[in-house]
């Protein structure tokens, strides 16, 4: 017999009510003693999904630690908006080094606690798509494979926000940025085979693996939890979308967040030491077209001179993922 | 204790003893037996407590170690050549964010084409990274600059490379005084960073910094090494009184007071290079030596007092400014700006070649009667220089230049016996 147990959801919305649930089942983020790691007065571009979700996870890794976190940062939007000098939003220790090393940075960091036996406090490291997936990729796989006792957060915006919206390996096909204009036979960005970070990381075998959106608070707090309720590497992937770079609205961050989910575009899951243990299933299932038009990177599809073809490409891609990750409500689950 | 070993070894017990925390590794020749030796002292838990992290990359090891600095962790590594230059962007950060980390390169060329061998382009390469450059003439100095690097960099809290000749220095075996523990304990403190990340007292290192401070922060990486300046005599004579013996000091002269002609160099060539000056004085040569073990900071005024009272000097140097000529030779002449003395440079040794003392003897008289071109390029081959360049000429597609260069060489062997 099928068993759905009982949520309560606000009102047209996906946003549990925290006035219906007991105390300690509240979001961290719906907490007045939250840590504020990364306190307001940043920088960052109204809407930024990368500075949500950055909040939102290390608060949530601050309560888990009591408080005993130390964050390694790579370069990117997230350093640079919030430490231009003299000023700092961070209320943890924090350290930036350079783009490409912030899995390399916990790693020390993490041996030095270890050495001074100082278990207690846990160390993060994060950075954007470009410093993970691209630039980051050595230092991030060899922590992996020393199973280094780091949570290592990449906020994907899916391009070099930074430095004015490059490609990345991140980038999703036919997505225009700054180095793949949408101009030619095949505008934007090319069909490649795409560069999956969280199953190369599964591939690992390390403990702990997870994708999360901003759209969805309680699964990225929950997941945020369950990492660092492990010890060993941790991966946590988490999709932000980014209003100045993907041309949408700054009020679409997390609607965006939520339709990249419900394509099937983004598959939200968890793994652990290799194998996926959970996927958070679609809700109402979207064609495609419903989160690439609000986004002008993607404007060359639709309109004028359509390419219907490619968008066609895009919805088979999420078919794919629905099926490969089985994101779909069945009859049993 | 009085131990015959090999140079890595040394110096790896000699790194032991200065209480290393983390220590990250990456196999590179020819300092692997350096790390080779640490990793085994920490699995078999002589060296503890210590964390002992076989790293992807230079790259990661240079990042790691500015970790486990950052938090307060007393941190080492070991290059040489292409992992100095692979590593290059974590150099540069590791002395900009004032990290006491202590690195031993052992001195090899950089490619291409590749070479394993000898020189000294890799460490002077980094010269202007804000990195204080100490080089070793003996293993016995090797292991005592390591002692006092850890001192010098956690005091001024700036990162410190020990340069060692590759294979000449490391894989040479020769009587070495490893020190007690107790010697190395009342020599150097524990370690007290500056900064650290701390929960308890949260900050943030590393922020962005524009024009409005960047160049103050830029000086006073400067400033440390003005500071360092200072130091380095002060802990050399503290380290005599601890372990009796010198090593160390900005710079060291043998049979300069009377001297006329005055060779400088860096590294073990100092060695062979004395042995001549031994010679020639027993002909009546008016000759002398200085030994730079200070390259970072360069130490002007100790250069300039050394030459003063001679009339020219030769700077013999592994290392070359490819376009330009010596790189030593370079800083040695700002020392004696307006002193009116003739300098000449020699470019040695570059990739293991070896510098013979009857090639030393030739060059040295040529220097006394100012005989030699501004750059002389020691036992360079003329014939096969010449037979390429010869050859670049007269055809378009001349091929890959070092494989033309050991065609006309012929057997290599026969070369060197």
């Amino acid at each position: 017999m099928s068993f759905q147990p009982v949520k309560f959801y606000q009102t047209g919305t996906f946003t549990v009510g925290n006035r219906l649930l007991a105390p300690d089942e509240r979001s961290v983020q719906a907490s007045q003693r939250r840590s504020n790691s990364i306190s307001s007065g940043h920088r960052a571009c109204q809407g930024c999904g990368e500075a949500l979700g950055a909040r939102y996870a290390i608060d949530a890794a601050m309560e888990a630690s009591n408080g005993q976190l130390i964050a390694a940062n790579a370069t990117g939007c997230l350093e640079v908006f919030s430490t231009p000098y003299p000023e700092s939003s961070w209320q943890v220790p924090w350290i930036h080094s350079l783009f490409g090393n912030a899995a390399a940075v916990a790693t020390g960091i993490a041996a030095a606690m270890k050495v001074k036996g100082k278990p207690e406090v846990r160390v993060v490291a994060q950075g954007g798509d470009g410093g993970t997936t691209d630039i980051g990729f050595g230092c991030l796989s060899g922590m992996f494979e020393r199973n280094d006792d780091v949570l290592y957060i990449c906020y994907d915006n899916e391009a070099y926000m930074n430095t004015g919206v490059q490609r990345s390996s991140a980038t999703p096909p036919a997505a225009r940025t700054s180095t793949t204009m949408p101009v030619g036979p095949e505008p934007g960005n090319v069909f490649g085979q795409g560069k999956n970070v969280p199953e190369i990381a599964m591939a690992h075998g390390i403990p702990y693996v997870a994708t999360a959106t901003v759209a969805d608070l309680r699964d990225l707090e929950y997941k945020v939890k369950k990492a660092m309720s492990m010890h060993g590497a941790r991966y946590l992937h988490i999709f932000v979308p980014c209003p100045l770079g993907w041309g949408a609205a700054s009020d679409a961050t997390i609607s965006l967040a939520r339709l990249a989910k419900e394509t099937g575009l983004f598959p939200v899951f968890e793994a652990e030491n290799g194998e996926v243990t959970g996927v958070l299933k679609i809700r109402h299932q979207q064609p495609v077209e419903n989160y690439l038009m609000p986004q002008k990177r993607f404007a060359h599809l639709f309109g004028k001179n359509a390419h219907p073809e490619t968008v066609a490409r895009i919805q088979a891609k999420a078919e794919r993922n629905i099926r490969k990750y089985g994101l779909l409500a069945t009859e049993e689950n | 204790m009085l131990k015959q070993i090999e140079g890595s070894k040394a110096v790896a017990q000699g790194v032991a003893l200065c209480r290393p925390e983390v220590i990250c590794a990456y196999p590179i020749s020819p300092q692997t037996h350096i790390v080779e030796a640490l990793g085994k002292m920490v699995k078999g838990g002589e060296l503890t407590p210590c964390e002992f992290i076989n790293v992807e990359s230079e790259f990661a090891a240079m990042s790691v170690a500015i970790g486990a600095s950052a938090a307060g962790a007393r941190s080492y590594t070991a290059t040489a050549s292409q992992g100095l230059l692979f590593m290059a962007e974590a150099v540069y950060n590791a002395s900009g964010l004032g990290l006491p980390i202590v690195m031993t390169v052992a001195n090899r060329a950089i490619g291409a084409p590749i070479n394993i061998w000898n020189d000294h382009s890799d460490a002077l390469s980094q010269r202007d990274s804000g990195w204080l450059q100490l080089f070793a003439e003996t293993n016995q100095e090797a292991l005592d600059l390591h002692i006092q690097a850890f001192r010098l960099a956690e005091e001024i809290s700036m990162p410190v490379m020990v340069c060692m000749d590759g294979f000449i220095l490391t894989h040479a075996f020769e009587r070495v005084d490893v020190p007690e523990q107790a010697q190395v304990d009342a020599y150097l403190p524990p370690f007290v960073p500056r900064q650290s990340l701390d929960p308890a007292e949260p900050m943030s290192i590393g922020a962005m910094v524009g024009p409005e401070a960047f160049m103050e922060v830029r000086y006073l990486a400067h400033a440390k090494q003005m500071q360092a300046l200072e130091r380095i005599p002060q802990l050399s004579a503290e380290f005599k009184t601890i372990f009796g013996r010198d090593s160390g000091g900005l710079v060291r002269t043998y049979c300069t007071e009377d001297a006329d002609t005055i060779i400088i160099a860096m590294g073990s060539i100092l060695g062979t290079i004395k042995d001549t000056v031994d010679e020639m004085r027993a002909e009546g040569h008016k000759i002398g030596v200085l030994g730079i073990t200070s390259y970072r900071p360069f130490p002007l005024t100790q250069v300039r007092d050394a030459l003063i009272h001679a009339k020219r000097f030769l700077v013999l140097e592994k290392s070359l400014a490819v376009g330009m000529g010596g790189i030593l030779a370079t800083d040695v002449r700002m020392a004696v700006t307006g002193t009116g003395l003739r300098g000449f440079t020699a470019i040695a040794g570059l990739g293991g070649r070896p510098i013979y003392k009857s090639s030393l003897h030739k060059l040295f008289r040529q220097a006394e009667k100012e005989e030699l071109p501004p750059n002389t390029f020691l036992d360079l081959d003329w014939n096969v220089v010449n037979k390429q360049l010869e050859r670049e000429k007269q055809m378009r597609r001349s091929g890959p230049i070092a494989e033309n260069v050991l065609h006309d060489l012929g057997i290599v062997s026969a070369k060197f016996g």
